[in-house]
């Protein structure tokens, strides 16, 4: 198959493959939409479906399936759906397997405010970019004396390096005018203090991108009183998760937050953060929303601008008439009847 | 751990890695019976029935909102005088922050601005504000943040209470460089002083009359530190069957917080995460400018603005809300047992914030510190006699 960097702009007849891993849960039913809306918009893509589950493989050691593992390196480009983590079964949760296999260093959380799906926040949009492999998540702990445990934050000079230039190099290509640091080298001084210097030196090779720094708890006092004022983020693991579930929240929640994982090797893998949702499963009333909303993400990656302009416009057009909902967007409508409404306004489009 | 390591061991974990003793050492320290906290921290002693509390003014907007707190106290009579202790946080020697513990340890009281933190200096420049904290224990960070009549906020109704671990967790200050480019930081969680502050909450929450605390943590990531924390945390709630007791994960946390803040009631939880909460709780209600916060220990007690804040870019402008120093001013009131002060300036602070015409810019207004001010002694002088019985 042909493979496309997010650089080259690809003519419509070269039908690009994608590995599409639906889930569990809602993942069958919301992947199904996203491959119907995808089809109403005549988007260049072919569905490769996978399933991942852990396995044990040579040397006892878990890990994805091998055919997984293999179209996902052969197209470079993925789109997941929920992955459910399964409680004392031995291995580690599905999402860090990936996250390992492909070296995700990256966590793009794009989140701007949907018009017709009110929160107390309007106007926001900005981008939360999050070092994926290190960290406060390092997993290293250890019980020093009994009742005294320590847990242990990594920061190395590379993974810094390289989150900071990916970010510095998404701003570039998304036209986002600056990058603001986010870290607590007052209290952390070595650790996060290699992150920030990283930053600047990142910020001296990006001149045109505006460069700034701020204290991790300035930034949440400040996000939850103006978050017009933040363009992109980038900042270490822990501080990563806590600011991109709040910027999630401004928006509105997980149902409607895109995300996307940039790995070494461009691989990327673009997925909705919510649950599986096994209450409502296969009863037709999950909210497609977040993953559609990360396939437009994948399109934009892929350099497909138009077909991505075309899907969103649908989708936020419906939400902004609040005729047809899904229930947690505050509406009546079952998945099928929302993704209908979205194909049909595809089709008005053209 | 070698000799230079423990060096750098902060006061608590020393005993335990002597290299004397180790076996004795690690056996009295799991022994140690846990300090009772029952007893109420006594207010220090009064001279002439006029207490002594130390002034320390800090950097930025501190030493003006400093002074506007000395001159309300002079003109309500409050019967405290203030002894102040500056600390340059241009000097890398720690006399200034030493002489400062030593003046706190000898009044028992402080109220502090803050002190900035230059980052870019070398880990040996610890954070002044760290240092204090941590040399006198003061182990619970308390904020109360409420929605205040007459401020404009995307949220209404709120009115959290959270408290913060003050002393380890991840502001241990613990990082070596073990190999050229890799930053190790240690982040320490105790079990006694997770017990601490989990007691320090519940009874918080029983003499407060709050139906429900919750814990605020990691644990799914980080199993032994936050599930240490989170174990003694249901430790303690089973000793106060009328309170409520749950736990959140702090990433859900944030999320709810800016979309239904008014779930939550009083949370506890370790250091960092404290961090990140308080300030989210603090821009909900209106901003670094409205809430007040204090620092307790067995024997101290630190008062200050809630969200610590040097406020270097409006500082001498006039234009700081004094609002959160001056609530902060109150709590310390409580303390010393001055309640009929503490209500009386509180009262007429309350009535000034509702009028929007003397809200200052952080609020979105165009008035000054010193109108605000005028204002709230106006208000004090008009509600009756100045002095009160006491």
């Amino acid at each position: 198959s042909i493979l496309c960097n997010k650089t080259c702009v690809c003519p419509a007849s070269q039908i690009q493959t994608v590995t599409l891993i639906p889930g569990d849960g809602i993942g069958p039913e919301i992947s199904n939409a996203v491959m119907k809306i995808f089809e109403a918009a005549k988007a260049p893509i072919r569905w490769e479906e996978r399933n991942v589950t852990a396995i044990r493989g040579p040397g006892g050691k878990w890990m994805i399936p091998p055919d997984a593992k293999e179209s996902m390196d052969k197209n470079k480009i993925g789109l997941k759906g929920p992955l459910k983590t399964p409680i004392a079964a031995g291995h580690p949760s599905m999402n860090l397997l990936l996250r390992k296999t492909f070296d995700l260093y990256a966590n793009v959380r794009p989140c701007v405010s949907i018009e017709g799906y009110q929160t107390p926040y309007t106007d926001v949009n900005l981008v939360t970019i999050r070092e994926n492999t290190e960290g406060e998540y390092s997993g290293i702990e250890h019980v020093i004396v009994d009742g005294v445990v320590q847990s242990i934050k990594l920061i190395t000079e590379q993974a810094s390096k390289r989150i900071a230039e990916y970010a510095f190099e998404y701003a570039r290509n998304n036209q986002r005018a600056s990058v603001t640091a986010v870290h607590k080298a007052n209290i952390m001084r070595m650790s996060d203090g290699l992150f920030l210097r990283k930053c600047r030196e990142a910020a001296e090779k990006y001149k045109d991108v505006k460069f700034t720094e701020m204290y991790l708890d300035t930034v949440c006092l400040n996000m939850v009183q103006d978050p017009t004022q933040f363009d992109v983020l980038v900042m270490p693991n822990l501080y990563g998760d806590i600011l991109s579930d709040l910027c999630a929240g401004l928006i509105g929640g997980l149902g409607v937050t895109p995300s996307g994982n940039i790995g070494a090797n461009g691989v990327a893998i673009f997925e909705s953060v919510h649950g599986t949702a096994p209450d409502i499963a296969g009863k037709d009333l999950a909210n497609p929303t977040a993953l559609l909303l990360s396939a437009v993400m994948m399109l934009r990656h892929m350099g497909l601008h138009g077909h991505a302009k075309k899907i969103e416009s649908a989708c936020f057009d419906t939400i902004r008439d609040r005729k047809v909902l899904t229930k947690d967007l505050g509406g009546n409508s079952k998945c099928s009847e929302f993704t209908e409404a979205i194909c049909q306004r595809m089709k008005d489009m053209d | 751990m070698t000799t230079r390591s423990m060096r750098a061991l902060s006061g608590t974990l020393k005993p335990l890695f002597s290299l004397r003793s180790p076996q004795g050492f690690v056996v009295a320290a799991c022994h140690q019976t846990h300090k009772s906290t029952y007893t109420t921290i006594a207010p220090p002693a009064r001279y002439g029935g006029r207490h002594t509390v130390t002034l320390i003014p800090g950097d930025g907007i501190g030493p003006e909102l400093a002074k506007h707190v000395c001159e309300l106290f002079r003109f309500c009579c409050v019967p405290v005088d203030f002894e102040v202790v500056n600390v340059d946080s241009t000097k890398t020697s720690e006399d200034d922050i030493n002489n400062a513990i030593m003046a706190i340890r000898r009044n028992g009281v402080a109220l502090k601005g803050n002190i900035e933190t230059n980052h870019n200096l070398p880990p040996s420049h610890k954070s002044r504000n760290s240092l204090l904290r941590t040399t006198l224990d003061l182990y619970a960070s308390v904020m109360h943040s409420q929605s205040l009549p007459g401020v404009r906020t995307h949220h209404r109704n709120i009115d959290i209470i959270t408290i913060r671990e003050n002393t380890e967790g991840e502001y241990s200050s613990l990082e070596h460089e073990s190999v050229p480019g890799v930053v190790e930081c240690l982040k320490i969680i105790t079990r006694t002083k997770s017990l601490r502050i989990a007691d320090y909450a519940f009874r918080t929450a029983r003499e407060k009359g709050r139906r429900r605390v919750t814990a605020i943590h990691k644990a799914n990531i980080m199993k032994l530190g936050d599930g240490l924390f989170l174990e003694c945390c249901k430790e303690v709630a089973s000793g106060y069957p009328e309170i409520t007791f749950n736990s959140m994960i702090v990433d859900n946390t944030t999320m709810q917080l800016v979309s239904r803040p008014q779930q939550f009631d009083v949370m506890v939880m370790p250091n960092l995460y404290g961090n990140v909460v308080s300030n989210v709780c603090a821009g909900l209600v209106g901003g670094p400018g409205l809430v007040p916060g204090a620092n307790y220990g067995e024997n101290y007690a630190v008062f200050e603005t809630g969200t610590r804040n040097t406020g270097k870019s409006i500082a001498n402008k006039n234009t700081a809300n004094p609002t959160a120093m001056l609530l902060a001013s109150c709590l310390l009131l409580d303390h010393l047992k001055l309640h009929g002060y503490a209500s009386m300036i509180r009262k007429a602070i309350l009535s000034t914030i509702t009028d929007s015409q003397l809200h200052t810019a952080d609020l979105g207004g165009k008035g000054s510190t010193s109108e605000m001010v005028q204002s709230i002694m106006d208000a004090i002088q008009s509600s009756g006699p100045r002095t009160q019985r006491h």
